[in-house]
């Protein structure tokens, strides 16, 4: 047995408070396996303990929301009878140690978090942060991160639709892998985690359990190792064929009445899935760890249930059923295994060889596990940059052609053309454009999605970038057509222990809720990673917001390239030339200064109605948001989506030109319509600024005099950076 | 027209199929468990994309070892209509059924998108509906699509208008531009000598309803439904 010293203590992450509590609760010392199970449970990533008093804050109800956070997704009511089922999480760490299976791991767990609740994945999408381009290991994460989301989304058959991918030095040393699934479900069907009914008996399905991914979460000790040579301290390794099948199996077993309650496993294996599982129910659980499935013999208690193998499912079932289950998992030749019992007890006991080698109760380790209030002090403002602060570039048109071919709006075609992004039959619109669109199967409806975050406003004022992340997702899912009902967040920030950074995660929170309440768009799950650091220096503070919305019907759907040629084209919303943090600041004066746009939540939700309902009644077939780089690269997004040149006559306002081109005042629309004089007297009558700017039309995007570009030399400028990079 | 599809653990297009042949045949098709031995009469056997297996050892390879195969190659002896689309080509390829290979992608990347594709021959059950020489678009999804055959298979291919489409740019040319994934002379389908089994690598069920943004796919299930209804 190994001895508890004070170093296995902290070589489990386990700070002398933390041990104090779980003598406490034992009333003794722990032994090894049972410290292990400590430590994993009350880590960062499972417990939530510098996060949870903040996220608590976030508004997490609408009249649409079943299921709002703790639970393994959110899920929201799509009308008709059926669900839509979504998360998004963090694979950050794994991804950049070990690009390929790190990302294809984040994809698979994120993936079993859906259809552990019921629900069929119908989409994925992805948020990606790298280094700068020309840091020695960005074209490495990028080659293989992007094959591995690719090689598990393709293989198991579903689509990869939409998401971001941008690059900042910030992100050198610690790269972001935000994987998000979409999953649909009868709201008669669905599956939860909460373990009920004593004697019911728990089921162990899908992969066998190795040693891979032990010390995910905590280091070992020098003394562990002498007790066991064979830790290997590896990334996980994924199997989307294996997983394919527990998808099936599990769906399968889902259209029974078999299952009470079902959870995969995922950090922390078979040791949070267990806990969790019992809490949820208020039950005990005998689990007889002679029968879980073992890939390696000689496996110890501890290695079990800290193992963290993939495309494992843990489900408690009616007695009686075990048959009928055992035979739909067999037929998808998958392991099935009774490996323990429910108890009435509120422990967890675990037996091996016929001896109990360890004894928990369940409610104290699941629910009290440590919550701090980490000090926190805000973040100080970035001071305003009036337009006179930033001097006219002399070239308006080498400007948009520098901003088009950046590496945050170039074209990301390189990547998701490695995705396969059609599989299922239903996605009406591919990516590339603001959202992505898959119909509901069999249905008229769609469900629009995007995943959205602007990292230099977070670093410049966590509090409007947290506003303006929310509010650029619903505004992407408008400009589709969709009605945003909710949205998942994926936080990732530094160290919570400095609070510096403490501040800007409680920044980002506040400003999300802000924008939360006033679009109706709650969140209803999500994941935070911390410690994104390297060298003691974060990350830009990120919060990807992954949103969803319904279309009533596709055929009403927008997209952004211009179809036709004669048809005006109407600006919604105000534009005043805020350059402050914005794309045109970092990328042409490289001054990444300045506040961020503040967003006007009023105004946000105002223009955004009325565009939504121009869509919806078929006035409008184009539209999208105004983002990254403002009017000039809308445009130019709009006209090589399109293929279709425009003419943009100018402005008649004081501002300076490229302050009304490049400017990143939020709230903002381009529509092109066949009759844009009936429009804007529709926009005055709803009170939202609108004006006509142009016509579309011709080869070539021009604006007044200052510009002229052939949209066939902004096509190649802008599909040529990433294949370049990556060549 | 009676149709059947075949499902092997890891196939993902097989719903997409049966949603495509079911619009134009007006019903379901059989969906046929790959343990099976025996499947109903039928007049169309559809091998659908996928990763049978995983593709672990090499794409389609454990497939073709399936009991259902056995069964498939004796329906397409015996003159049966078989089409195999992506993974489905290559099962067909490694059970025999269709000479050649399909290698990794030249440029060692999955590759998803649309592409243009020249019919090469109206001369089959498969393409009739196309013209000879027109350019259709249909989508791509693969990582293992990069047909090889020796001179001499090659040669009896394109002898004996056994090639059934190229890719080709979207005026008809079948040059390396157009060449998405290093395909021996642009070959992107073939015929067997019966000219009763096709092997594809694109999708015609994914582009055959309008809002997925196109319907050249359709034809081909059409013309299919209307050669077994006389």
């Amino acid at each position: 047995m190994t001895e508890i010293t004070p170093k296995v203590i902290k070589d489990h992450g386990l700070s002398d408070a933390e041990y104090q509590t779980i003598l406490r609760i034992l009333g003794r010392e722990p032994n090894l396996t049972e410290l292990g199970i400590f430590s994993v449970m009350w880590s960062e990533h499972c417990s939530y303990k510098s996060s949870k008093k903040w996220l608590k804050t976030l508004p997490t109800k609408a009249p649409w929301v079943i299921c709002g956070p703790g639970e393994n997704a959110g899920i929201i009511d799509i009308g008709d009878g059926q669900a839509c089922i979504f998360k998004m999480e963090s694979h950050n760490h794994p991804s950049y140690i070990e690009p390929y299976q790190g990302a294809t791991t984040g994809v698979g767990g994120i993936l079993r978090d859906i259809f552990t609740m019921g629900a069929r994945p119908v989409a994925n999408l992805n948020a990606l942060h790298f280094g700068a381009p020309d840091h020695p290991k960005t074209r490495h994460l990028v080659s293989g991160v992007v094959a591995g989301i690719a090689g598990y989304g393709n293989c198991m058959g579903i689509p990869t639709v939409g998401g971001e991918c941008d690059f900042h030095p910030s992100y050198n040393g610690n790269i972001l892998v935000n994987a998000m699934t979409v999953g649909v479900a009868d709201t008669a069907k669905i599956f939860y985690s909460a373990a009920t009914g004593a004697g019911n008996p728990l089921v162990y399905v899908g992969s066998k359990t190795g040693r891979d991914g032990i010390h995910g979460a905590t280091m070992a000790s020098a003394e562990f190792n002498e007790d066991s040579e064979e830790k290997r301290p590896t990334v996980q390794v994924g199997d989307p064929f294996t997983e394919k099948l527990v998808l099936e199996a599990c769906l399968e077993l889902m259209q029974t009445d078999c299952i009470i309650a079902i959870q995969d496993m995922g950090a922390a294996g078979l040791t949070c899935s267990t806990f969790e599982m019992a809490s949820n129910g208020g039950v005990g659980v005998e689990l007889n760890l002679d029968k879980v499935p073992q890939r390696e013999t000689g496996m110890t208690p501890y290695e079990m249930m800290l193992s963290e193998s993939q495309e494992r499912m843990l489900m408690v079932l009616r007695p009686g059923t075990e048959e009928t289950a055992r035979r739909i998992f067999e037929k998808w030749e998958l392991e099935f295994s009774v490996c323990g019992v429910l108890t009435d007890t509120g422990r967890m006991v675990l037996t091996k060889d016929g001896k109990v080698v360890g004894d928990l109760p369940i409610d104290p380790l699941a629910k009290a596990s440590p919550e701090y209030d980490r000090p926190w002090t805000p973040s100080p403002k970035a001071p305003y940059v009036a337009v006179e602060d930033v001097k006219a570039p002399n070239d308006l048109g080498q400007v948009l052609k520098t901003l088009v071919g950046s590496p945050t709006i170039a074209s990301k075609r390189w990547i998701w053309e490695q995705y396969d992004h059609m599989v299922m039959g239903d996605t009406v619109q591919r990516p590339g454009g603001d959202a992505a669109v898959v119909r509901v199967h069999g249905t008229r409806k769609g469900l629009a999605m995007t995943s959205d975050c602007t990292p230099r406003y977070c670093q410049a004022d966590p509090f409007e970038g947290g506003k303006q992340a929310v509010a650029e997702a619903w505004r992407n899912i408008t400009a589709s057509g969709g009605l945003p009902l909710a949205i998942t967040d994926c936080m990732n920030f530094g160290n919570p222990e400095k609070p510096k950074i403490m501040g800007q995660f409680v920044g980002c929170i506040r400003g999300m809720s802000e924008a939360c309440l006033a679009l109706e768009f709650p969140v209803v799950s999500g994941n935070v990673s911390f410690y994104n650091e390297t060298q003691g220096e974060g990350i830009q503070p990120t919060p990807s917001i992954g949103g969803v919305g319904v279309l009533k019907d596709v055929a009403s759907m927008a997209t952004v390239a211009f179809r036709t040629a004669g048809q005006g084209i109407v600006l919604v919303g105000e534009t005043r030339g805020h350059l402050g943090s914005s794309l045109y600041l970092r990328t042409v004066e490289g001054r990444e200064e300045g506040a961020p746009p503040p967003v006007d939540l009023a105004a946000e939700r105002r223009n955004g109605d009325f565009v939504r309902d121009l869509i919806a009644n078929g006035l409008v077939k184009t539209c999208h948001d105004l983002a990254d780089g403002g009017l000039g690269v809308a445009l130019a997004e709009m006209c090589m989506a399109g293929g279709i040149g425009a003419t943009v006559y100018g402005h008649d306002g004081g501002l300076p030109l490229h302050a009304w081109l490049f400017g990143e005042d939020q709230a903002r629309y381009l529509v092109a319509v066949d009759n844009p004089e009936a429009m804007v007297a529709e926009a005055v009558r709803a009170g939202v600024p609108a004006a006509i700017i142009g016509v579309t039309g011709g080869d070539c995007l021009t604006v007044g005099e200052s510009l002229s570009i052939p949209v066939a030399e902004l096509r190649g400028i802008h599909e040529g950076w990433l294949p370049k990079l990556m060549a | 027209m009676r149709a059947a599809v075949i499902v092997f653990p890891g196939s993902n297009c097989d719903r997409d199929v049966m949603v495509a042949l079911q619009q134009s045949m007006g019903r379901a098709p059989h969906m046929v468990w790959h343990r099976e031995t025996g499947m109903p009469e039928v007049d169309l056997i559809v091998v659908p994309g996928g990763f049978s297996y995983g593709d672990y050892l090499r794409s389609g390879a454990m497939a073709a070892h399936s009991p259902i195969m056995k069964e498939v190659v004796r329906r397409a002896n015996a003159g049966v209509a078989v089409l195999g689309i992506c993974n489905g080509f290559q099962i067909l390829t490694e059970a025999g059924l269709l000479p050649g290979v399909l290698m990794r992608n030249a440029g060692l990347k999955f590759i998803c998108r649309d592409v243009g594709l020249r019919v090469e021959t109206a001369d089959s059950l498969f393409t009739r509906p196309y013209r000879k020489g027109q350019v259709v678009r249909f989508p791509i999804a693969h990582n293992d699509g990069n047909y090889f055959a020796d001179e001499a298979t090659l040669k009896r291919l394109e002898d004996g208008d056994r090639i059934a489409f190229r890719y080709a740019s979207s005026d008809g040319k079948t040059d390396a531009a157009a060449n998405p994934n290093g395909s021996l002379r642009n070959i992107a389908g073939i015929l067997n000598e019966r000219r009763n089994v096709l092997g594809l690598m694109p999708h015609p069920e994914r582009l055959a309803d309008p809002e997925l943004g196109g319907t050249d796919g359709r034809p081909m299930f059409d013309g299919l439904v209307k050669a077994f209804a006389a």
